[in-house]
């Protein structure tokens, strides 16, 4: 008994851990004074200011955008990647599968000096720079989300629908893709969180004047903090939660799918 | 009569709001092969883990050798058990997953190697230390899982469905197998199935049961010949159960005809069920049967024929025989009295219970 | 479709690989053995032999050290917590308990530095309660409290995920077999669950021993670990040859790690849980 009381504490305890800093974070955004410290009260005027900052807001149009824009490319790349690793043999399939884990397990400060030694040699850095780092880390979570789903996918339907008579495109668009969406859904998202969280690579790779909201933080902070900042961290945290929640709604009802089959 | 051995004494348990065992009372022999045997759900496996420590009871007491175990913990506890999937250690050679127990009580290397052989040797699988179980066969990884239980020498080897994993002629070898290693061993064996045959094969005695409850304790022979009730017969070996009424002793009505039969004590005009194993029903020429019927299909099983009968009293018999009956065919059926089993009617599901209740509580094992 | 037809659809991957994973390496290492002035030599290979590349490099391994452990410290009595409890869905308290790593890198370090700072809410709760200042803001400990915080999810996550699917009967049998918890937990538990243990130590002490962006917020610039060294001669100093052959020499301890940790960190481990 003591010992369950001990453990629930326990776990307790590190669930405050992990939250405690961020809730902080999000209570100070609804301080009406300065202070880190002291509560004098709730108010919004963080947030009026953050969406009346102009370095604010064109920063988290760049997150956006590079956000949507370097997964979207990415889950098409990944995709077609996955489709082709699937259907290679083994010693393919390996050099292959070896190629996307190094952006994976590669520190982001190389992955991010490399990519920046390699693209001054012909680009500007700036928006377009960081796009295509962006996609080159994302590749690979997109290929990691999909190639499992086409590794438990029942192959024998493809062969059931082309035994009915569908050709193999056909079979492919209807029968494969319906049952590989979540997995597209799942890599997709994933890629969108990773952009948005990226600092170091897009801190190599952007050159002057461009910045993401991660970039601009980190030069307030050491500046010092204005209490927007709190307020654009609390955005950010909704934001994340946001698309997580969608992520595992969809992945939740692809398992209720499964579970009819 | 050997002494008993272990000693259930009015067991309850519940899982959240179902009730799995209600005020259960058993038995075991010293050196018995007994057999808890019912569907899934019965309580067979709880029994078992109550028994190995690895559930307590919400009521009652487990007794071992005349001492109260129900609070000590598995491993405290002189018995060992072969899990239904193995629950082979998988980071361990076969050596070590046999050497386990024996390095917990500390015996001496030499000991420990000489064991591992022994069981090896015992369980057909000499040479195999150092492999790991993920390259056996599930034959073989039952084999071990045996093995490593053995070798403590317990006075009980709990089994839980061990062979429910493996495919049908490996699951006969392994029926011979444990027959012979119980035999060689001269220990406790209680082992947990579904399966009828299993038990009917391996047995000494067969506890049946159903919902909780104990339906009847016996040898396999009075379990399949004198089943006490329409649960029993119906769960060991295929039958055909028939709504009867036993006009007096020694006389019962099926279909508005009467037949003779052995069995006496019911009450005048009682309803019954009335139980007819299939290999009992004689066909013949129509004349000289008890009544008729018309073949209705047959299917030829390997030793015997399974045929359906439609007969005159509204009726429809399975039949095993090893005769060839064609569909049409005008038969005439009969059965002689020792072969008519003839057990109360339940009333409600109440009273199944407590008539089950009475076999738990009165009969010996 | 048959095989040959499906791999031409790789063709726009394997051009993006070349492209910015391949040949952006190789700038790397040619940069890493050439001088400014182009001359080949390995000075910016031997470079992290210099007293003050070293003492980085060796203080990079420590902090990644000690922060992998403590993230092992905390993570293994949650998991073997969660797997003796009743509760029916762990998999919701795993997601709960990863969820913060889905939240912003910088956002965490900057409430980590929030509430350790020298005016943190953590030293005005202590002077509230007529105790001490602690000063830990720009300490190493500060940087491995930063790094525990960052990177515990990762931990937590395969752990978790490795000890809960330790199949119940393993664990019976193992008492039946006349262990008791310590025997369990030293013989079973953590053998069976290393694997776990083994990509939770390349997902914390991979970034740990990278990193500078920690060491820069929470070490106020004065604590430089490897990743320091390296962004500054990028940023500051401008010795792009330099900041090659340490990235060079970076690589190459990431590369031993993950060797010896004996495992890549497979996709599963950071995918979506629930």
């Amino acid at each position: 008994m003591i010992g369950k009381i001990l453990g629930k504490t326990y776990v307790g305890i590190v669930m405050l851990f992990l939250y405690a800093p961020i809730m902080v974070l999000i209570a100070l955004s609804f301080n009406a004074s300065r202070s880190r410290v002291l509560w004098t009260g709730f108010t919004l005027k963080w947030y009026t200011a953050l969406f009346h900052s102009n370095a604010i807001m064109k920063a988290f149009g760049t997150t956006m955008a590079l956000a949507f824009l370097s997964a979207a490319i990415a889950s098409v790349i990944g995709l077609l990647a996955a489709l082709a690793i699937y259907s290679m043999k083994r010693r393919d399939y390996k050099i292959m599968l070896f190629f996307t884990n190094i952006p994976l397990l590669n520190a982001d400060i190389v992955t991010g000096i490399a990519l920046m030694l390699w693209f001054v040699r012909f680009l500007p850095l700036g928006f377009s720079s960081v796009l295509m780092a962006h996609i080159t880390f994302n590749i690979p979570y997109v290929i990691l989300c999909i190639l499992p789903k086409l590794e438990t996918m029942d192959i024998r339907q493809f062969e059931a629908a082309r035994d009915l008579g569908a050709n193999s495109a056909y079979a492919f668009t209807r029968i494969m893709i319906p049952d590989l969406i979540p997995g597209i859904l799942a890599g997709f998202f994933m890629a969108v969180t990773m952009s948005m969280d990226d600092f170091v690579i897009t801190y190599f790779t952007k050159g002057a004047g461009v910045n993401t909201l991660s970039t601009l933080i980190y030069g307030e902070i050491r500046k010092g903090i204005k209490p927007e900042m709190y307020a654009l961290s609390s955005v950010l945290f909704l934001l994340v939660l946001i698309i997580l929640i969608v992520v595992n709604l969809l992945t939740g009802s692809e398992y209720k799918n499964s579970e009819r089959r | 009569m050997s002494k008993k051995l272990i000693e259930l004494k009015n067991i309850s348990k519940s899982f959240g709001s179902t009730l799995v065992l209600d005020e259960l009372n058993l038995y075991i022999r010293e050196n018995e092969f007994v057999t808890l045997l019912g569907p899934s759900g019965c309580g067979k496996t709880t029994i078992l883990r109550i028994i190995g420590g690895f559930e307590t009871p919400d009521v009652g007491s487990v007794f071992f050798d005349g001492e109260d175990i129900t609070k000590l913990p598995p491993n405290q506890r002189q018995l060992n058990t072969v899990f239904q999937k193995y629950a082979l250690f998988s980071h361990m050679t076969v050596a070590d997953n046999i050497a386990f127990g024996l390095r917990i009580k500390k015996k001496s290397s030499s000991y420990i190697e000489e064991k591992i052989k022994y069981a090896l040797d015992l369980v057909n699988l000499p040479g195999y230390e150092n492999r790991m179980p993920d390259s056996l066969s599930g034959g073989q990884q039952q084999r071990i899982a045996i093995a490593r239980a053995i070798v403590n020498e317990p006075k009980v080897l709990l089994l839980d469905e061990p062979l429910g994993a493996l495919d049908l002629k490996l699951r006969q070898e392994m029926q011979y197998e444990l027959i012979r290693l119980k035999n060689e061993l001269g220990i406790t064996f209680i082992y947990v199935t579904h399966d009828q045959e299993e038990a009917l094969t391996m047995s000494d005695t067969i506890v049946v049961m159903n919902q909780g409850y104990i339906q009847q304790i016996g040898t396999p022979e009075s379990i399949y010949n004198e089943p006490t009730n329409a649960f029993v017969a119906d769960f060991i070996g295929e039958s055909n159960i028939i709504d009867g009424i036993m006009l007096k002793d020694r006389l019962v009505q099926i279909g508005g005809v009467s037949f003779e039969c052995v069995d006496t004590g019911f009450g005048i005009n009682e309803p019954v069920d009335v139980v007819i194993r299939p290999e009992d029903v004689e066909l013949k020429d129509p004349e000289g049967g008890m009544t008729t019927g018309t073949v209705t299909s047959i299917i030829f099983k390997g030793v015997h024929y399974e045929i359906q009968v439609e007969s005159a009293i509204g009726i429809n018999f399975m039949v095993q025989t090893t005769q060839n009956f064609p569909i049409g065919c005008h038969v005439g059926i009969s059965v002689i009295p020792d072969n008519f089993q003839i057990m109360h009617k339940p009333q409600s599901e109440d009273e199944e219970i407590m008539s089950a209740e009475d076999y738990s509580a009165g009969n010996a094992v | 479709m048959n095989r040959k037809k499906i791999q031409v659809l790789s063709i726009p991957y394997v051009i993006w690989i070349i492209g910015f994973t391949v040949i952006p390496l190789l700038f790397v290492f040619a940069k890493a053995v050439t001088s400014p002035q182009g001359a080949f030599t390995a000075g910016n290979l031997i470079a992290i032999f210099d007293p003050v590349h070293r003492k980085a490099l060796f203080l990079s391994i420590e902090l990644a050290f000690i922060s992998s452990i403590l993230c092992i410290l905390i993570s293994y009595p949650v998991a073997l917590i969660l797997r003796s409890s009743k509760i029916r869905n762990k998999k919701i308290i795993l997601f709960v308990m990863i969820l913060p790593m889905w939240m912003n890198f910088i956002l965490r370090i900057l409430a980590i530095q929030m509430l350790i700072s020298k005016n943190g809410l953590i030293n005005h709760f202590l002077s509230l309660l007529g105790l001490g200042k602690i000063s830990i803001i720009n300490t190493e400990a500060a940087i491995i409290i930063g790094m525990v915080y960052d990177y515990l999810p990762y931990m937590l996550l395969p752990v978790l995920n490795c000890v809960l699917a330790i199949p119940d009967d393993i664990i019976e049998a193992s008492k039946d077999l006349g262990a008791n918890r310590f025997t369990v937990l030293t013989k079973i538990l953590i053998p069976l669950s290393l694997s776990g243990i083994g990509s939770g130590i390349t997902m914390v002490f991979v970034p740990s021993m990278t990193e500078f962006v920690i060491a820069n917020i929470l070490g106020g610039g004065k604590i430089m670990l490897l990743g320091n060294v390296i962004e500054q001669e990028f940023s500051v100093t401008m010795n792009w040859n330099l900041g090659s052959g340490l990235s060079v020499t970076l690589m190459i301890f990431v590369l031993l790690t993950t060797l010896i940790s004996g495992r890549t960190v497979s996709e599963t481990d950071k995918g979506f849980v629930i």
